[in-house]
């Protein structure tokens, strides 16, 4: 306490007074070497408990609404790899019949798919592959030529090409004897149902995760705001206007959202590079296979990422916009005049 | 400077607080504001910071009526008004120097054009060695200065000072009721609110009494 002292100056300050404080260049006064501003010169402190549960909801709440994100885009693109990777493949089926000749049926089957457009090739699936892929129900050592075996031909289609499977169909019943085509149009159908139905769930999840984030970081905000409501009274009654009040509000919580949301949205961004890693060193095991097949590579793409970005600057944006917000409307009630314009 | 004309206040629904104000603040005036605990001396203060409207009645500011003010203009206005709250109100982040830079801050100024002013007045405060220090650990005293010095960095036309001496000892209460004297004398309004019959007994001056909501002036 100093209140021993004199309140120093008063008589040297004589007759320039209190309020004209200019010191005389002949008594410079003391300099401080260095003004150490604990505040780093921002009016608005630091994070206090309330700002740093702020950052913390910040970054869990970015972490999983990316996650969901790069959940439903890797879904949806497995979903349609599935569908492409099916629909890019027809098969032909050539039944046993009496006098014909099956390798010569199957060569005629060939010659004629491989002349319609749109089909990049045909591939007869010899008596090795057709008693490989008996042998789980008859076993092995089996003579395909002693048992009426169906036969095989797989036929890739074009990438972008629509041949005319209807065509194909026709021409193949009426030169090919026993020959029928299956398009696994039952199959893309059904998958385009399933992967439709999983990506309208994944947007209905990421909309309920992203709205659910909105509303937790609005409150959030409001609730570390309101620790500063002093603040901006001092401020609002030393002269300062509700501009610049909100702007430096708006720039330390800018500031602290970014910082949690790149946080969250790097750690969501973090396990999906690590989990496509993971999924390309183990492509050969068919553990990785079996994964591989259902989730894809994991690989949610450059859009994926795009969006992960996106959400880390709407939330960073969103909590900027509120923390203005929630100042200009504290002020406005402090205000109690001025809000007519003179007549 | 500041001029209410038949002015009355309640809050909500509640009776008149404060019936029929009518006076002046002029010019490089000082007055004691006083009355009983309760009496309404803090929303007459108030009322003249423009932080409350009155019921009824009008408050003109620097020859201009409140209600005709616009928002830009308020900031403007409120920087000729030095304010020194009863409860200091001093930011616990911020320096007692930074504290006291506030209101130049908040201007735009830069710090190298108002460091030396800041520092001068500290001392002039008796506050020299306790500028990088935080509020929190300042004592009574030491906060009310602080409060005093900001009230003062930029030279207001008005100084409203609500119970300046309620925390501190009588011989610091002089020392301060100096510090206001001074100031009056350089020029500025002083508008001291207290209920310290020993104060104003130290400086013969206009005083405005408050009782029960309604105002007695003695020249």
């Amino acid at each position: 306490m100093t209140d021993g002292r004199d309140i120093a100056g008063e008589k040297r300050r004589g007759a320039a007074g209190p309020a004209k404080p200019v010191a005389p260049a002949a008594a410079k006064p003391e300099q401080p070497a260095r003004y150490n501003l604990r505040s780093g010169r921002n009016i608005v402190p630091r994070e206090g408990v309330a700002g740093q549960a702020l950052g913390i909801v910040i970054a869990i709440m970015t972490f999983l609404a990316c996650l969901t994100l790069g959940a439903v885009a890797s879904v949806s693109d497995t979903a349609a790899n599935w569908q492409r990777d099916i629909s890019r493949e027809v098969t032909i089926q050539l039944k046993p019949f009496d006098n014909v000749e099956m390798e010569t049926a199957l060569k005629q089957a060939q010659d004629l798919v491989a002349s319609f457009e749109g089909v990049a090739s045909v591939a007869i699936i010899d008596k090795a592959d057709t008693a490989d892929l008996l042998e789980p129900w008859l076993g092995t050592g089996i003579d395909i030529d002693e048992l009426p075996v169906p036969r095989l031909l797989t036929v890739r289609i074009k990438d972008g090409a629509t041949p005319d499977l209807e065509a194909l169909r026709a021409a193949l019943a009426a030169k090919v004897p026993g020959a029928s085509l299956d398009d696994h149009r039952a199959w893309v159908d059904r998958l385009v149902t399933m992967a439709f139905t999983t990506i309208a769930i994944g947007a209905s999840v990421l909309a309920l995760v992203l709205t659910a984030t909105v509303l937790i970081v609005v409150f959030a905000t409001r609730g570390a705001m309101a620790g500063n409501r002093d603040i901006v009274e001092v401020l609002h009654f030393v002269g300062a206007d509700s501009n610049f009040i909100a702007h430096e509000f708006q720039r330390h919580f800018l500031s602290l959202a970014f910082r949690g949301a790149l946080a969250g949205g790097a750690g969501a961004a973090a396990i999906f590079i690590g989990l496509a890693v993971w999924a390309y060193l183990s492509r050969a095991t068919p553990q990785g296979d079996q994964i591989a097949a259902l989730f894809g590579g994991f690989t949610i793409g450059w859009l994926g990422y795009a969006g992960i970005a996106a959400i880390i600057g709407l939330i960073a944006m969103l909590v900027a916009a509120t923390s203005r917000y929630t100042v200009l409307r504290h002020v406005g009630s402090l205000e109690t005049y001025g809000r007519r314009r003179p007549e | 400077m500041i001029k209410l004309d038949n002015v009355g206040l309640r809050y909500g629904l509640g009776p008149e607080v404060l019936s029929d104000l009518s006076f002046e603040i002029g010019p490089k005036s000082f007055q004691f504001l006083t009355g009983p605990s309760g009496a309404g001396k803090t929303s007459l203060l108030r009322l003249m910071l423009l932080a409350l409207k009155p019921t009824r009645g009008l408050v003109s500011l620097f020859g201009k009526e409140a209600a005709q003010i616009t928002p830009a203009e308020m900031p403007s206005i409120r920087r000729r008004i030095g304010v020194v709250f009863q409860d200091f109100r001093l930011l616990d982040h911020l320096t007692t120097y930074e504290n006291v830079a506030l209101p130049l801050v908040v201007r735009g100024k830069e710090e190298v054009a108002y460091r030396t002013d800041v520092t001068d007045l500290l001392k002039w405060v008796g506050l020299g060695d306790r500028m990088h220090v935080l509020p929190p650990v300042l004592s009574g005293g030491e906060k009310q200065r602080a409060a005093i010095a900001r009230a003062l960095i930029d030279q207001p036309n008005v100084l409203l000072a609500d119970e300046p001496t309620g925390n501190v000892d009588p011989p610091l209460a002089r020392r301060l009721l100096r510090l206001f004297i001074e100031l009056h004398r350089s020029g500025t309004s002083v508008v001291i609110a207290t209920h310290d019959l020993g104060l104003m007994d130290q400086f013969n001056a206009r005083r405005l009494v408050l009782n029960e909501g309604r105002l007695q002036i003695y020249d």
